[in-house]
């Protein structure tokens, strides 16, 4: 049994709760490993993990490319857009950036007035650091959707024999959904704070909806109240590991170092964490 | 000519809306005939790309003259394409408003803003 060729997803129904910090841990204290930067918007692995010998390489999608001489202006392909992507004033409008490249204006097209063209989207980025094979995503600022450069970096580990930490976008939409769903275990990450707790139950949500194994970090813990922790009481969550809020942390995580490497006490605790990350995607 | 304001209400002493793309109604005005209508902007309730799909609407409606607070990029590509003139309208009624568009005191909307752009 073990971990080795599974895949395991971190997210978090809001940003900055520690999902990176969670991955990279992980991935460097595996040490053999593939770390997937799927927060395509913002990935900031990259900045911990320092990968070498980058290899880009582009993602595009496909865009409707209209052929103005056969297009008739019945706009059935306007009336199909669900996005709203496509206009008909004395032609037929195409907003690429709106566009979500579902192909369906193709299909309704009557006159095959409509093919398609590539539009790039962003990139993905592969590199080596140390031991941890690190798949970085990133989107160009302005276009709607990663999803195709989440699929990029998912198929470059599908069949991988090593551990694979996905670090996923945050919240739960399109983005989300794609980066855990073929995950054997997700890892979900919290804040002690009421915004917190409403965050941490989207993903709950999306967990059990995909039906996935899961447990809880819970993050930047303090003494008193947490609302996440209810939560997990009362969802009967399991809670993996409780980070505490803590100066030393948040000082190396500054610089950029990371955690296990400069920590004894931080090595420890992960060690634990993925010794029970071992045992549940085992069971 | 045919005039097209986003407004708030389907009724004649409704406030110009403060939207374009999201806005609850559009006044459809002929001048020449001076018959007016209300249509609901079924473009209100959409995710994303609300502008285009209303502008489509007043391009469908045959205007020649919008009078609109406010413009996305994405909805003026429309009905620039359309060759349809967009004045800025003020804050207040419809009636306010063709009364300051008929006397010539509504500038063309030149400044058109980013839109607001979400997934």
């Amino acid at each position: 049994m073990g971990i080795k060729g599974k895949k395991i997803a971190v997210l978090s129904g809001k940003g900055g709760t520690g999902k990176t910090l969670v991955s990279v841990n992980l991935a460097t204290l595996i040490s053999e490993a593939n770390y997937v930067d799927c927060d395509i918007e913002e990935p900031n692995g990259y900045l911990f993990l320092k990968p070498k010998n980058i290899k880009t390489e582009k993602v595009t999608r496909e865009v409707p490319l209209i052929n103005h001489d056969k297009c008739t202006g019945c706009k059935k392909c306007v009336e199909f857009c669900k996005f709203n992507a496509l206009a008909y004033t004395s032609k037929l409008i195409v907003f690429e950036n709106i566009c979500h490249s579902c192909g369906g204006c193709m299909l309704v097209c009557p006159e095959g007035a409509l093919s398609t063209k590539e539009r790039e989207i962003g990139r993905i980025e592969i590199g080596k650091s140390s031991g941890v094979n690190t798949y970085t995503g990133f989107l160009k600022i302005g276009e709607p959707s990663g999803t195709p450069i989440i699929e990029k970096l998912l198929d470059r580990v599908s069949t991988s024999p090593l551990t694979s930490i996905i670090d996923a976008p945050p919240g739960s939409a399109c983005t989300t959904m794609d980066s855990i769903k073929d995950a054997d275990y997700c890892i979900l990450v919290a804040e002690p704070t009421i915004f917190g707790a409403h965050n941490l139950e989207m993903v709950y949500d999306l967990v059990e909806l995909f039906e996935k194994p899961f447990g809880v970090v819970l993050n930047k813990t303090l003494d008193g109240e947490n609302p996440s922790k209810d939560l997990c009481v009362e969802k009967d969550m399991k809670i993996l590991l409780e980070i505490p809020f803590d100066e030393e942390l948040g000082r190396i995580n500054s610089k950029g170092h990371i955690l296990i490497n400069e920590s004894k006490k931080y090595k420890e605790m992960f060690g634990v964490l993925l010794n029970k990350i071992t045992k549940e995607v085992g069971r | 000519m045919i005039i097209a304001i986003p407004v708030e209400k389907d009724a004649k002493e409704s406030l110009v809306s403060e939207h374009f793309g999201r806005s609850n109604y559009f006044l459809i005005y002929n001048t020449e005939e001076q018959e007016y209508k209300f249509i609901e902007n079924s473009a209100a309730k959409s995710s994303g790309g609300a502008g285009i799909k209303a502008a489509q609407i007043v391009v469908d409606e045959n205007a020649e003259v919008l009078v609109s607070p406010q413009l996305g990029q994405n909805a003026a590509d429309v009905i620039n394409e359309a060759k349809i003139k967009i004045y800025k309208a003020q804050v207040g009624t419809i009636k306010e408003n063709l009364q300051a568009l008929e006397e010539e005191k509504l500038k063309l909307l030149s400044e058109v803003h980013e839109g607001y752009h979400g997934n």
